[in-house]
Formats: structure tokens, sequence, C-alpha cells
């Protein structure tokens, strides 16, 4: 008999219930019962940082939680970005400074680079390179990701 | 589904906790989950039961006294990394800390995770073993102080009995007038290092060296603290004939290799990070000094 609980996870301030067996991981969860196929598994083993959301407004590897680890929790993943149709200021960089090409990373990128820009709005170079090194791109070579974290500083900055 | 199945429990209490420990069988603890839960997705780890220790709430906690740092086992590294008292207490663990994976893996990781994983460079084994550190190891019967010295077992393996868990460590704190450091070379930043060389040094009123420590990581399957060079070091001068020759005994010490790594790179690195470590310690020790 599988082993199961009933969970209550807010997810982009939406509360979502399900019966969940125990061993699936909060990935799985996101993707397979809740349909936000925005989140993306790499490696699955906590090196990619593809599946990267924010639990509580910290980031962390969703292939290394438990769903049932999650209940109660407030979650924010990639789809819990933009208003509606409207790119946020992040996600507008990103598209104007060409910061993703084939876009596998970027939700992760997306969700890394928002708690790093909540806590430290005007970061140097060297400072966003260094947050960017848990998150795995195997197309941009990281130049213009780099550019797009640091032209986001600056329009958040601006109060755009 | 990545795990293998296995029945979730989730105590609120260390005695809780301790007493699943004892009664299930091929049971695991679950911590941050940053080293546990890749082997489990790997299914090269395949418990019937995980014990969940991240509501047991009596676990996280960062307790300084006069003399010492007390932290729980479920203390995140995310906690030690942005408390303002250890950047001025104990500012080594920060240091280390900076190279502990990464932002996200921080957020999650714990210290006793860490300890209990034991990899051989990890950086926090690494400080636990510079400063001397004491393990609190619990279980039904009650608790146990296990010096660090006697904690790795083997190869990634702590000599905590099967029904015991990790509870907290106490870390000795050096006097302030210590110099510090912590440097590691690894391929990529966030990456478990190659070779990992903490060092702490203190100097009398003539400048020269009174006490040192130094301990090196990714070697042999713990961190080495090499009592030889380390009494070496006392009454000389901190500058680099001492330096060099402490770094050229640091060559000499036992290594392993692996696939990627030669022994023999392994000490080259030890010779080339003991160096740097007690170069570093020495500039911070001496800017105390003459302040």
């Amino acid at each position: 008999m599988a082993d199961t609980r009933a969970i209550a996870v807010t997810v982009n301030g939406k509360v979502h219930r399900r019966e969940v067996e125990t061993r699936m991981t909060l990935a799985d969860f996101l993707r397979h019962e809740l349909e936000l196929t925005g989140t993306h598994v790499g490696c699955e083993h906590g090196v990619c940082g593809a599946c990267t959301v924010l639990i509580g407004g910290a980031s962390a590897r969703a292939c290394l939680l438990l769903a049932v680890q999650c209940d109660g929790e407030s979650i924010t993943t990639v789809e819990g970005l933009a208003a509606g149709e409207q790119l946020n200021a992040l996600q507008q960089a990103f598209q104007d400074n060409h910061g993703l090409q084939c876009g596998f990373c970027t939700p992760g990128m997306l969700i890394t680079l928002t708690e790093f820009l909540r806590d430290h709005p005007d970061p140097s170079e060297t400072e966003v390179r260094e947050v960017l090194s848990g998150n795995l791109c195997r197309c941009t070579g990281y130049q213009p990701i780099v550019a797009a974290a640091l032209d986001a500083a600056k329009r958040i900055r601006e109060g755009a | 589904m990545k795990p293998a199945p296995f029945v979730y429990h989730d105590p609120r209490s260390l005695h809780e906790a301790a007493g699943m420990l004892a009664s299930l069988e091929n049971a695991r603890v679950l911590a941050g989950g940053q080293s546990l839960m890749p082997m489990m997705n790997f299914r090269y780890v395949m418990p019937d039961h995980l014990i969940d220790l991240n509501k047991v709430g009596e676990l996280a906690y960062l307790r300084f006294d006069a003399a010492a740092l007390h932290i729980g086992a479920m203390t995140r590294q995310r906690e030690l990394e942005f408390s303002a008292e250890i950047g001025t207490r104990c500012p080594l663990l920060h240091e280390a800390l900076a190279h502990v994976g990464h932002r996200q893996t921080r957020n999650r990781g714990t210290i006793g995770g860490s300890l209990c994983h034991l990899d051989p460079s990890a950086e926090l084994v690494n400080v636990t073993a510079l400063l001397g550190g004491t393990l609190h190891a619990a279980s039904q019967h009650g608790t146990r102080d296990i010096p660090f010295a006697e904690f790795a077992a083997a190869y990634m393996t702590t000599s905590l009995e099967a029904d015991e868990l990790l509870a907290g460590i106490t870390l000795p704190l050096p006097d302030r007038r210590h110099g510090y450091a912590f440097v590691e070379f690894a391929r990529r930043h966030g990456d478990f290092a190659i070779v990992a060389c903490s060092a702490l040094l203190g100097l009398d009123r003539n400048g020269d060296i009174t006490q040192a420590a130094l301990a090196l990581s990714g070697l042999g399957p713990a961190p080495v603290r090499p009592a030889l060079v380390e009494r070496a070091l006392i009454g000389q001068k901190p500058a680099g004939a001492a330096f060099k020759a402490a770094a050229a005994e640091a060559a000499k010490l036992e290594a392993t290799a692996d696939a990627y790594v030669t022994a023999a790179y392994r000490q080259h690195l030890a010779r080339v990070l003991t160096f740097r470590a007690l170069e570093q310690a020495a500039r911070r020790a001496m800017e105390k000094t003459d302040g």
C-alpha cells in the first residue's frame, strides 16, 4: 500500500488540496498534480537549478523537497511572476537582453534572481555571477543572463 | 516518482524522533535533504521509513556563550550565513559557508545534515575539525557527547549508533586575537572542494606564533589536523620561511586518488593551500595585534 497524505499547498496565491504519495517530490507535484509545467525538471538531484521555486520566499530545489513537506507552505513558481500577459521587469529584461535561448533553465534563473534582487537591489556583476552559480545554462554562456539580471536590477530600482 | 516507496514520519519532538529511530526498521533521518534526497532520487538509498526532522523545532537554535557557539543540528546554513553575530564572533564560519553549495541549497541545507553526511571535503566538517567541535548525539536513552576526532569513523560514516541522531554541536570560539583563514580549490564555484584548508594563528606581543591550528580536507575520508605541522609553527615568526616549511610538510600527508584527481595533485594542493591559509591567517592576526 502506498503511503499517502492529504496536503494543502498555496501556490502563487491559490490553495491546492491533494492526496499525494509521500515520496512524490515537490517538482513532480507542481508539474503532474497541478499541471504547472513552468517549473522544469533537469537533473533531479539538485545540481542544475532548473526546478528552483520559492518556499516562504526562500529559493530551493523542488526536486529535493517532498510535496508532503510543503503542507501549509506558500510557494511561488515561474507562473506567479507575470501579471497576466504582462511580463514583470525581470522577465522583460530577459527578453530584451536575449537572456534565454532554448528556455529550459529560464524558470530557475528567474526564480533565483527574484529572491536575489529582492534582497540585493543593487548587486555587482560578481554577486550576480555567484548567485547564478547554482543554475546551469547550456546555451547562452551566461553573458546575456548576467546582463539581463543587472538590467532588471536597474529597472526595478528605477521603479519599472 | 524518483525515490523508492517509504513510509513518511514527521515527529514534532526530539523524544518522538528518537523513539521512531529506535523502533523502525531500515529508517533514515531527513534533515535539509540536500544530500539524502539526491541519493534517494538515484535510489542509492532506499529507506523503508523516512523520519523528517524539519518539524522538530527544538533542533533549530543558535546560541553563544563566552567561550563557544552552540548550534542545533536542524539550523539551516542560511541562518548561519546571515547571522551578524557569527560574522563578528566566528568570521571563519562565514568564510567557509560562502563555499558551501549554492544559495538555493544553503536555504534548506542544515549544519547537522552536512556533518552526518560527512563528505570528505565538506566545509562545515572542516571547520568543526579545526575548532575541535563537540557533537551532541541523542537517543531514547539520553544524550552523549562525541569529540570531533572520534566522530568520523570511516569514509562518509559517522560514529553515531543506529539509534542515535545528531541533536547539535558546540564549537569552541578561538579568542578574538586569532587570525583565521579558509581557502579551498574547486573546479567550479559551489562544487565540493578537491582540497580545502583552514587555519587559526595566535601571536604573542613579540609577534611570535603561540597557537596554530590547521585542518585539511579532501586528502582522505575526513579532515586531518596535522599535529606535527601545527607544533612546529609554535615559537616561529609568522613569515614566509615558517609557512613554506609547514606547507612542505602538509604536502607529505597521505592522500587518496580517485577517477578524477591523483594523490600527487591533492598533495600539491595541500602545499599551496596550507601556505595561503597561513599567510592569510597571519595577516589577520597581525592586524589585530597592531590595532
